[in-house]
């Protein structure tokens, strides 16, 4: 059953069709807009969704290679990306409303001291 | 040529919608960005299937757009901010190095990506690649300490939300 979903899949995509190249070069943009937005902007909220923009973009480009090679190892570390991603936003925003709680704003110029 | 035009379609709508987070009208209203990103995710979830990773899609939609969305709405609409605590976007110097670097980076890896020659061509495929009867064997058979690590992180992480966001520590 499987065996034959995957090769319709296989045929309605297009074993050819979209070259390696295409793959990287939209997890490169993706790459380079998340890090825009942790350079630029100063909104803690802000920060943390470009990084999980980053972390996806390496995804994508995980998955690209792991078909261009016909391997599962890039599954398996997309598997460990997403879990450490939800480890990692969980931790961000507990700080976020911690900082918030204590300075009554998110923007990251003003978290500069390491105490009261 | 329809893989194309699909692709092509998934990556705009991707890149768009990421850009939206980043871009004045994502960030001077957190909850537009975090709905952009839930959008930018479900494309990102499409080019997954395109790649015929369908586990990592699914993954994908049901931990990201599910989870950690959910957490950034839950929190964003929890502090409420008002636009003075959001903070005033300044235009600083470093903010303009900062900028320039980023886009150097994109830029020199997009003309190295365009240049190199030597991109394989797809190799043949086993039957079930990508498939959760794959991925499970792989993670439960070669990777089954990292596996099983995760589960600590998650725990380690949990714990340490909890402690980070109650309000007082005593």
């Amino acid at each position: 059953m499987t065996e034959v979903a995957t090769e319709v899949a296989a045929q309605v995509i297009g074993a050819h069709a979209v070259p390696l190249g295409s793959y990287l070069i939209v997890g490169v943009i993706l790459f380079t807009i998340g890090a825009l937005g942790v350079l630029v902007r100063r909104n803690a909220l802000t920060v943390l969704m470009s990084v999980e923009i980053m972390l996806n973009a390496v995804n994508l480009v995980f998955l690209a290679f792991a078909r261009f090679h016909g391997g599962t190892q890039g599954h398996i570390v997309t598997f460990f990306v997403i879990a450490v991603a939800a480890a990692e936003a969980a931790v961000g925003l507990a700080l976020c409303l911690g900082i918030f709680r204590h300075k009554r704003s998110v923007n990251i110029d003003e978290m500069s001291a390491l105490r009261d | 040529m329809l893989p194309q035009i699909i692709f092509w379609l998934l990556a705009a709508g991707a890149i768009i919608a990421s850009a939206m987070v980043v871009l004045p009208v994502g960030a001077r209203n957190p909850l537009y960005g975090a709905l952009s990103l839930v959008v930018s995710f479900f494309f990102v979830a499409g080019i997954f299937v395109l790649l015929l990773a369908h586990t990592m899609a699914v993954l994908q939609i049901l931990v990201y757009a599910g989870a950690i969305m959910v957490l950034f709405i839950f929190v964003i609409m929890l502090l409420n901010l008002s636009p003075s605590e959001l903070g005033e976007e300044k235009k600083t110097v470093a903010k303009g190095i900062g900028a320039a670097a980023a886009l150097l980076i994109g830029a020199k890896l997009v003309t190295a990506v365009e240049a190199s020659t030597k991109l394989p061509d797809p190799r043949p495929l086993s039957a079930n690649f990508g498939t959760l009867d794959a991925i499970g064997d792989a993670l439960f058979r070669d990777y089954l300490v990292p596996f099983e690590l995760t589960g600590v992180l998650l725990l380690v992480a949990v714990i340490g939300a909890v402690i980070l966001a109650k309000r007082s520590l005593s």
